[in-house]
C-alpha cells in the first residue's frame, strides 16, 4: 500500500490488517502514556483545503501518538487562498520534506492527482475529497462495526470480517464521500448494504452498485438491520429541490424518536446507530437517538484515531514490502 | 501571388481507388492519369512518389478553436493552422469564443486576415450568434456575412443558445445570408457544475454529472424549431446515442439539419475519467461505449454528416491541477485523420470515399466554401491530402505543432500518416513535415 485513496483499492486482507493493527493502536490510547516511537523523525503534513476540525485533529492525534512531527497546512490564510495551485503546494511540501501528506480537498480526485503525478513522492492519504471518498472514515466505521459484531457473537475481533452483517446507510448518498467509501469496504468485508435515501439524493448511476436501494427507511428497519449509519444532510439542499423542506426530510428519512421507539420494541440494543459527525440533531437524527445506548458516535471518534494511526504506521513504517497477511495467517501485532 | 510551381504526384490512389498520376499546376489539378505525365507543364514538375498512398480532398474542419485574439498563450492562428496543415486540413473554421468575441465584422476580418497572412490553410471565421456569447442580443450577423471574412457559420460554441426565442430568431435571420446556426446543445440548468458524463462512472467518482438528456432535449427542440421556420441547423459535437436517434428522426422528416461528431467521441469513453487526469475533461464529456458505437453507426449511415475536431488547445497549467479546476477541451487537428481511420475505416464502417465526404465535401458544403471539398478532377482547385494509410505512429503531444499539449491520445499507436498536403496547389506539408506557407496577395 503506497497511498490510501479509495477503499476500492483495499483487498479483504489489506482491510483486515489495518483493522487488526488499529486494535493494537487502540490499546495505546488507553495507556497513561499514549505514545509509540514508531514514526519518530518523520513528518506528516495535514493539507486541508476544506475546514474540518474533527478530521484534522484526529489525524493530528494519530500522528503525534506515533511520535511523528505534524505540520498543519490549511488553505485559509495560506498561499492557497491567494490562488496557489495544487501543484505548487505539493511541490512546496516535497521541498520541505514531508514524509506523508494527509489531504482534505473539495474537489473529487485531488488526492488521486497528487498520487499520480510527480509533484510529490510522499504517500498520500485521502482525508475526504469532494463527493468521492473518505476511506479512513469507512475504516473507522468498519472498526466500530467489527467490535460490535464480534462482541455480539462472542468471538474475537482480530482477523474477523463483517460476514452476515446487515448495514443500512441512510441520507444524502449523492453528495456523500462517506457513503461511497463505506459501500466498497463493507462489501469487501462481507456485509450486506442497503442505501436508503430520497431518489433525488441517489446518484443516477447507483443502480448497478452492489447494494439494495430503498426509498423507505421504515421498511428497511423492519426488515432487520444490524447497524444504521445516518449521514449528515445539509438543510440548504432543499433550495436545489432535492427535497421539499427539512421537516419532510426528517419525517421520511431521519432517525427520529418514533423510529427509535420502534427499534426498542423489537430488540434489546443489538442494532446500533452510527453517525460520522458532525450531527444535525433534529434533522437526520433526533437527540434521543444520538444519545441512546445504541449510538456509537463517540466510539467512532475514538476509533478514528486508532485507525488513522494504523494507516500512517503502515504507509510510513517501511514495512509496506511485507505482504499483507493472508486470510489464514493472522498478524501477531506490531 | 499564386504558385507557379508544378508537382507531379505519381501513383496515388484517389479516394483509395486505382493508383494514378495527378498533375498539380498553378493551383489547380491540371491533368489526371496517363495525361498527367505527358502534359506540357509536367516537364518542369517536381515529382512526388506516392505509390500506394491515398489521395484525398484537403480536409475541412468546421470546428476549430484557434484562440486568437485573446488567448495567444493557448494557440495562435499561426500555430493552429500549422497544426491543421500537418493534420491534412486545407481549411478550418475558427470558433467565435475568442476575446474579444467574434461578434463583429472587425473581429472576424482580423481572424480572416491572420489566416491569410499565415498561409497554411483557409481560415474561415465563425461568427457569434449573440453579442458576447451572452445568449441575449443577436450579434451583427449581416455585417459579418458581408465582410471580407464572408461568414456563413454562426455559433456561440461553448455556450448553448438556450433561450428558445433567441434561437428561433437567429435561425430565421441567417436565412437572409445563406447562413447556418451551429448549436452547442447543452441545457444549462441540467448541467450546472457538470464535470463528466452522468452515469455509472460518475456515481463512483463523485463527480457532478452531465446527463445525456441535457444534450438531447436541446437537439429535439432545435430540430423542431428549424423545421418550423425552415432554416438550416447544424449540431456541434453530437455525443450521445439518443442524439443520433433524434437527428435520424429529424432527417426522416426532412428537417434541414446537419450534425458533427469529434474524433475523440468516436474512440474514448468516460471510463478514462477514473484516472482523474484532466486531459480527458472535455465538453460535451466522454460518454459510454454504447454512445461511441451509436455515433460510429450514425456517422456510417449518414445521420451524422461530418467530423469536427473541436480542437481546443489549453496551456499546461489549465490541465495540471485537480479535475474540477481544469479547463475543458482536447487538441485534435493532428490526430483527427488517424483516429477516424482507426475507428471508421479500419473497422470497415466506411470507405475512403466516405472519409472524403465526412471530412471534406460535407463540411465545405455546410460552411459554403466553394473552393474546398471539391472532387479530385481536372480543373478543380488543388487542395489535396496524401496519406500513407499503412504507416503507424505513436502520438506524442510534445512533437505537435499546436501549442496545446492536451491530447487525450498521448501514447496511443494510431494508423495513417499525412505525407503531403497541397493547399491551392502549394505544398504546405512535404514528407510529413511542414512545407512552406502559401503567400497570398490580399490581407
Amino acid at each position: 500500500m503506497k497511498h490510501l485513496l479509495s477503499t476500492l483499492d483495499l483487498s479483504r486482507a489489506d482491510a483486515i490488517r489495518i483493522l487488526d493493527i488499529a486494535e493494537e493502536m487502540a490499546a495505546v490510547g488507553t495507556r497513561e502514556v499514549k505514545k509509540l516511537p514508531a514514526l519518530r523523525g518523520r513528518t506528516v503534513v495535514n493539507l486541508f483545503f476544506e475546514d474540518s476540525t474533527r478530521t484534522r485533529i484526529s489525524f493530528e492525534a494519530a500522528a503525534k501518538r506515533l511520535s511523528a512531527d505534524v505540520i498543519n497546512f490549511s488553505a485559509k490564510g495560506s498561499s492557497v487562498s491567494k490562488g496557489e495551485s495544487l501543484k505548487d503546494t505539493a511541490q512546496t511540501l516535497q521541498a520541505i520534506g514531508a514524509d506523508a501528506v494527509v489531504i482534505r480537498h473539495g474537489a473529487s480526485g485531488a488526492p488521486a492527482r497528487l498520487a499520480a503525478t510527480d509533484w510529490i513522492d510522499a504517500p498520500v492519504v485521502n482525508a475526504g475529497d469532494g463527493t468521492h471518498e473518505h476511506p479512513t472514515q469507512a475504516l473507522l466505521d468498519a472498526f466500530t462495526l467489527r467490535t460490535h459484531w464480534s462482541a455480539l457473537h462472542g468471538h474475537t475481533s482480530l482477523g474477523s470480517d463483517l460476514s452476515g452483517m446487515k448495514v443500512a446507510i441512510v441520507g444524502d448518498i449523492l453528495h456523500s464521500r462517506v457513503a461511497r467509501s463505506n459501500l466498497w469496504l463493507l462489501r469487501t468485508l462481507g456485509a450486506e448494504v442497503t442505501m436508503v435515501a430520497p431518489p433525488t439524493l441517489l446518484p443516477h448511476g447507483s443502480k448497478v452498485w452492489p447494494c439494495t436501494i430503498s426509498y423507505d427507511l421504515d421498511a428497511t428497519l423492519a426488515g432487520g438491520i444490524d447497524a444504521v449509519m445516518m449521514l449528515r444532510v445539509q438543510g440548504e439542499r432543499m433550495h436545489d429541490s432535492f427535497f421539499p423542506n427539512t421537516r419532510e426530510y426528517s419525517r421520511l428519512w431521519g432517525f427520529d424518536d418514533a423510529r427509535l421507539a420502534a427499534l426498542d420494541a423489537r430488540d434489546t440494543g443489538e442494532t446500533i446507530i452510527m453517525h460520522p459527525g458532525p450531527m444535525n440533531r433534529g434533522l437526520e437524527i433526533s437527540s434521543a437517538a444520538a444519545d441512546s445506548p445504541r449510538s456509537t458516535v463517540l466510539a467512532q471518534v475514538a476509533n478514528g484515531v486508532a485507525v488513522r494511526m494504523a494507516v500512517l504506521y503502515l504507509l510510513l513504517s517501511g514495512d509496506q514490502q511485507r505482504p499483507a497477511p493472508s486470510d489464514a495467517t493472522r498478524p501477531a501485532g506490531l | 501571388m499564386s504558385t507557379n510551381t508544378t508537382y507531379l504526384i505519381r501513383g496515388a490512389k484517389p479516394l483509395g481507388n486505382q493508383g494514378t498520376d495527378i498533375l498539380v499546376h498553378d493551383g489547380t489539378i491540371a491533368a489526371l492519369g496517363a495525361d498527367a505525365a505527358t502534359h506540357p507543364a509536367a516537364a518542369n514538375a517536381t515529382v512526388i512518389e506516392a505509390a500506394g498512398q491515398i489521395a484525398l480532398p484537403g480536409m475541412v474542419d468546421l470546428h476549430t478553436h484557434l484562440r486568437e485574439p485573446g488567448r495567444e498563450d493557448a494557440e495562435t492562428v499561426e500555430t493552429g493552422t500549422r497544426a491543421a496543415a500537418l493534420g491534412g486540413f486545407t481549411a478550418v473554421h475558427a470558433m467565435a469564443n475568442s476575446n474579444p468575441v467574434a461578434d463583429t465584422a472587425g473581429v472576424v476580418e482580423q481572424v480572416w486576415s491572420l489566416g491569410k497572412r499565415s498561409g497554411w490553410v483557409d481560415v474561415r471565421p465563425v461568427g457569434a450568434v449573440t453579442v458576447g456569447l451572452e445568449g441575449k442580443q443577436m450579434s451583427e450577423i449581416g455585417a459579418m456575412a458581408d465582410s471580407r471574412a464572408q461568414v456563413r457559420v454562426f455559433s456561440d460554441d461553448g455556450i448553448c443558445v438556450f433561450d428558445p426565442l433567441v434561437m428561433r430568431r437567429a435561425l430565421e435571420y441567417v436565412k437572409a445570408f445563406d447562413g447556418v446556426i451551429a448549436q452547442h446543445a447543452q441545457e444549462p440548468r441540467l448541467t450546472e457544475g457538470a464535470q463528466m458524463n452522468e452515469g455509472e462512472v460518475s456515481a463512483v467518482l463523485g463527480l457532478a454529472g452531465w446527463p445525456a438528456v441535457a444534450e438531447e432535449s436541446i437537439i429535439a427542440r432545435d430540430v423542431l424549431l428549424a423545421e418550423h421556420v425552415g432554416s438550416r441547423l447544424h449540431i456541434c459535437h453530437v455525443s450521445t446515442a439518443g442524439s443520433v436517434e433524434i437527428i435520424r428522426w429529424a432527417k426522416s422528416r426532412g428537417v434541414n439539419v446537419t450534425a458533427e461528431v469529434t474524433p475523440h467521441h468516436l474512440l474514448l469513453t468516460d471510463e478514462l475519467v477514473s484516472s482523474y487526469d484532466p486531459v480527458y475533461k472535455v465538453n460535451p464529456p466522454l460518454r459510454t461505449e454504447t454512445d461511441v458505437m451509436a455515433l460510429r453507426a450514425g456517422l456510417a449511415d449518414g445521420t451524422i454528416d461530418i467530423i469536427g475536431t473541436d480542437h481546443a488547445p489549453h496551456p499546461s497549467e489549465a490541465k495540471e491541477c485537480e479535475w474540477a479546476a481544469a479547463a475543458m477541451g482536447m487538441t485534435g487537428l493532428e490526430t483527427a485523420l488517424s483516429v477516424v481511420q482507426h475507428t471508421m475505416v479500419e473497422t470497415g464502417l466506411i470507405t475512403w470515399a466516405d472519409f472524403a465526404r465526412i471530412t471534406s465535401t460535407a463540411p465545405a458544403a455546410i460552411g459554403r466554401l466553394t473552393d474546398q471539398g471539391r472532387e479530385l478532377a481536372v480543373g478543380e482547385p488543388a487542395n489535396i491530402t496524401l496519406v500513407d494509410a499503412e504507416a503507424r505512429w505513436v502520438v506524442d503531444p510534445y512533437a505537435m505543432a499546436t501549442k496545446g499539449r492536451n491530447s487525450p491520445f498521448k501514447g496511443l499507436e494510431l494508423p495513417g500518416k499525412v505525407t503531403h498536403v497541397f493547399f491551392h496547389g502549394h505544398p504546405t506539408v512535404r514528407d510529413g513535415k511542414l512545407g512552406t506557407p502559401r503567400l497570398s496577395e490580399a490581407f
